[in-house]
């Protein structure tokens, strides 16, 4: 396989499953030209004038889309680890015979472990987007037929409006649909919150099948998916398992130390001066996130100060900043609690988005750019600052990049992170995949000090006498590596044999995953 | 070598085990060292960790045996304590150790009239809390060898203890080691004395002599080791018996730094139960709290054991500094934060305190003996505890710390 450098220093392939790639030019260097893409041209009297599109199953509702050996299926991953609907499309595809499908979801989950049977007997050829736990390892044996390639929630959007994907059929489950294919996740036993990460699959594959275990008569309001968009409409007893969906209530991480870091983060942005009236924010879901919104909370509530949007990852925790009149409006990418799906339904200012709005690369802009700051993680972090969010340290495809790359784009990028977890070092010399550069992430926080990227001299100077633990990252990581025990040795992988690609957010190939040798 | 069996085991395992290994050593007769090893930072450590096995044994010259390591992230200090409580099992009787270098950064000294608000307990024998301890900025951790370690595995957590001594960065907090109750926790001392243990806490202290006896053995480890830091001593009282000889104890021996009181056990002792108000402690609390300051050191008290309830634990804090108290035990991270803001001084005790302090400089100046604010007398004690409200203020940022150069 041919590698070259890119503009990051990674060596990557220029050929991925059999289509030229573009290498990473560097960021904002890339700009591709042309049409969007699109759907094929349809027409109203070739679907019924009741508007009943209703089919007997799934696998009649496949057949009528054409499913064929080579196709692109795509599904949507608002059910997360809840998802039984994916799983069946496959047992379903798999019945009908068909192979060398490629999945293109919108994320994956341990409960597609089911899934890699079908990686294994021929019937899904590979794998483009997010690869974890289970199906990352297996892909990371170099099992995988094709080779994975990540995306950001953004930089699907991006292949799909620009043509780099052309998804043949979209599978959408919906918590809630009418017979015209009009669908949301706001109600119904898999209640989701919201369909945004469906939404480019609704307007460009060519053709669309929504499933629902909740069809209501028409029409379904509000209309998260238009039926105007779809083809054939399934209903089944039950898309999952709704436990897992949504969980009954978030909880903030009780780690000492995690909380340690909560509380830097939330000190952090009010000695920046960026905690002030009018201000926006974004933070994620995880336990270390949760806790900061907290510390925050109380932080903005002691100086009367209020936000004007917080992104989310919606939970009772920003649910409540919103009913508390901490903040004028949520702008929700997916709903993780009860609450935030009952605070969607009810409350206008509780706004649904989709990777359209918040992070397309090929949109007249996008959200994420506008945000005062973002909070996220990471698996590691180098001494230039680059983050890596898809592998771990063994050089293990365990994660996808979700939102993360576009996230970087916020006019401060802190990433709150241990400096290691159980001898696993996170500050390292060099990230093992190159997924987020070092020019975009602005603060480190972890519990052992914050490093701040000498590049952001206003930030330096700002919290300069706050009394914060300031450090310089290569302090922390000295630190680090004295604690564990020395440098970490690198993994061990086949530079021969690259399993998966990470996309920049503009479609380009910023690096390379390896196979891991055992 | 005099050994009793081929195999032994130490340390733990199980899903939710951190930051910790289990390891099984069997003797054999020939074939060299035979390590398994089953790591989750193999790719990382891997080398390092076989290398670690590889010297232990060398030092307590095992030249065949099969190691069964399972390791869940051990740092080194641990690797190696388990390692050596497997062979000290096999071996009883060999007095080797095996011990890492000192780390730099824990050879800090503390003094008997430092800050002790607040001392963060850690359990003896789980290395995954030992880590960050400090982080958390308590005036003290407690490495605790009594009650929160199981009996089967006190001598594993000595050998731990010794090792995170030597090698764990505590942060410029007080390294105190809580020691099991006399005569058992003499033992426990040959593991401590010669690695910069700070402060030594004494549970169920009765009696003066056990103090004596404690300061003998103490004195004789450090003049076998050559070790010349100071140790002080804590005794915690936790029943009718030690209330009532508090002060012979409190005044038993010159290293003595601080008396603390242990609730659990000393209602349990007079027949009654812990209630949410305490009346039935306020004898002993306000006993301790006489005897420690008439034998000149400060008095501490019990922990809060509810770690959900923040407020109720500053309202505890808030009602001990009432009483004279200075310190309060923590068994949580998170209550190290609350214990400083409650014993922090108020605006008036602060305003007060820098009155004193720059009348009892101005007196100091003009090289008077008495100290006086207007017409009002200043005694000694009354200066003493002057200062402390202005380290207190200072360290609480509630000063600056260059409040009286103007002045």
């Amino acid at each position: 396989m041919k590698l070259i450098k890119n503009a990051a220093g990674r060596l990557v392939p220029t050929i991925v499953n059999g289509k030229k790639q573009i290498p990473f030019k560097g960021i904002n260097k890339y700009k591709p030209k042309g049409h969007k893409s699109g759907p094929p041209l349809r027409s109203c009297i070739d679907y019924p004038w009741d508007g009943n599109k209703v089919q007997k199953s799934l696998r009649e509702a496949l057949k009528k889309a054409g499913l064929k050996d080579g196709m692109t299926i795509s599904t949507h991953h608002h059910l997360r680890n809840g998802d039984a609907l994916t799983n069946i499309l496959f047992d379903t595809i798999k019945k009908m015979g068909v192979k060398n499908i490629m999945w293109y979801p919108s994320a994956s989950f341990p409960v597609h472990e089911h899934l890699i049977k079908y990686l294994e007997d021929g019937t899904i050829h590979h794998i483009e987007g997010s690869m974890n736990g289970p199906l990352g390892r297996f892909v990371s044996q170099g099992k995988m037929k094709g080779m994975g390639v990540l995306r950001s929630h953004g930089g699907r959007y991006q292949a799909v409006q620009d043509g780099e994907v052309h998804i043949d059929i979209a599978v959408i489950a919906a918590p809630q649909a009418d017979p015209f294919g009009n669908a949301n996740g706001l109600d119904g036993p898999s209640a989701c919150g919201l369909l945004g990460f469906a939404l480019a699959d609704s307007e460009y594959a060519d053709r669309v099948i929504v499933v629902t275990d909740n069809p209501v008569p028409f029409p379904c309001v509000p209309w998260q998916i238009q039926g105007n968009n779809v083809d054939f409409v399934v209903e089944v007893d039950s898309l999952g398992d709704s436990s897992k969906i949504v969980s009954g209530t978030t909880q903030v991480t009780k780690s000492p130390d995690r909380l340690l870091i909560a509380e830097y983060v939330a000190e952090f942005i009010e000695a920046a001066g960026i905690m002030k009236n009018g201000f926006s924010l974004q933070a994620g879901a995880g336990g270390t996130n949760l806790a900061f919104s907290v510390f925050l909370k109380e932080k903005m509530k002691a100086k009367g100060v209020k936000a004007r949007f917080m992104r989310g990852g919606s939970t009772k925790y920003l649910v409540e900043m919103l009913e508390d009149g901490l903040t004028d409006f949520i702008l929700d990418g997916q709903t993780f609690d009860l609450e935030g799906v009952r605070s969607m339904r009810e409350n206008p200012n509780h706004v649904n988005t989709s990777p359209f709005t918040s992070y397309n690369f090929h949109g007249k802009g996008n959200f994420a750019s506008m945000v005062d700051v973002a909070v996220l993680g990471a698996t590691e972090v180098d001494v230039n600052f680059n983050g890596n969010v898809v592998t771990h340290s063994d050089g293990y495809l365990l994660h996808g990049i979700g939102g993360w790359q576009n996230c970087l784009y916020s006019k401060c990028t802190i990433l709150a992170i241990p400096s290691f977890r159980d001898r696993i070092p996170v500050i390292v010399d060099e990230v093992t995949t190159l997924v987020g550069p070092g020019d975009l992430i602005d603060v480190i926080v972890t519990e052992r000090g914050i490093a701040i990227n000498p590049k952001r001299k206003d930030l330096i100077k700002a919290v300069k006498n706050s009394g914060l633990p300031i450090k310089t990252i290569h302090q922390i990581k000295k630190e680090v590596d004295e604690i564990c025990g020395g440098k970490p040795a690198k993994p061990k992988v086949d530079r021969n044999k690259v399993i998966a690609v990470i996309k920049w957010v503009d479609g380009t190939v910023i690096d390379s995953v390896f196979k891991v040798k055992e | 070598m005099n050994k009793q069996n081929d195999k032994s085991s130490a340390g733990n395992r199980g899903d939710k085990i951190r930051s910790d290994c289990y390891i099984e050593l069997e003797l054999k007769n020939r074939g060299g060292v035979k390590i398994n090893l089953k790591s989750k930072v193999e790719s990382m450590y891997g080398t390092s960790i076989r290398d670690l096995i590889k010297d232990v044994l060398k030092h307590f010259e095992i030249k065949n045996a099969e190691i069964v390591v399972e390791d869940y992230g051990a740092l080194p200090f641990t690797l190696a304590a388990r390692l050596e409580a497997a062979i000290k099992k096999l071996f009883p009787e060999n007095n080797k150790e095996y011990l890492l270098p000192f780390n730099k950064k824990s050879l800090y000294k503390t003094s008997k009239d430092r800050l002790r608000r607040s001392r963060l307990y850690l359990p003896g024998n789980e290395p995954k809390y030992f880590i960050n301890a400090g982080l958390h900025k308590p005036d003290g951790i407690i490495l605790d060898l009594e009650d929160s370690v199981a009996p089967g595995k006190k001598d594993e957590a000595k050998l731990l203890v010794r090792n995170a001594l030597r090698s764990v960065d505590f942060y410029g907090c007080e390294r105190m080691v809580r020691i099991n109750q006399l005569p058992q926790g003499l033992s426990d001392l040959n593991f401590i004395v010669p690695h910069n243990v700070h402060v030594i806490l004494i549970p169920k202290c009765e009696s003066a002599d056990q103090i004596k006896l404690l300061e003998d053995e103490v004195n004789k480890i450090k003049k076998e080791n050559g070790v010349k830091n100071q140790i002080y001593f804590m005794p915690i009282i936790e029943s009718a018996l030690g209330v009532i000889n508090s002060y012979q104890i409190a005044s038993a021996s010159k290293y003595n730094c601080a008396l603390a009181i242990g609730l659990e056990d000393y209602t349990a002792d007079i027949g009654t139960q812990r209630t949410k108000d305490g009346k039935e402690s306020f004898f002993a609390r306000s006993m301790i709290v006489n005897s420690a300051r008439a034998a000149g050191i400060q008095p501490i008290d019990t922990v809060y054991s509810d770690v959900t309830n923040m407020e109720g634990l500053k309202e505890s804090v808030l009602k001990a500094k009432l009483l004279g108290f200075e310190g309060k035990g923590c068994i949580h991270p998170r209550q190290v934060k609350i214990v400083h803001e409650a014993f922090a001084p108020t605006e008036q005790e602060i305003e007060k305190a820098q009155k004193i302090v720059l009348a009892f400089k101005e007196a100091e100046k003009k090289g008077l003996g008495v100290v006086s604010i207007g017409s009002k007398m200043i005694d000694p004690p009354v200066v003493k505890r002057a200062q402390r409200t202005i380290e207190l203020a200072i360290i609480n940022n509630l000063l600056h710390k260059n409040w009286n150069i103007d002045n």
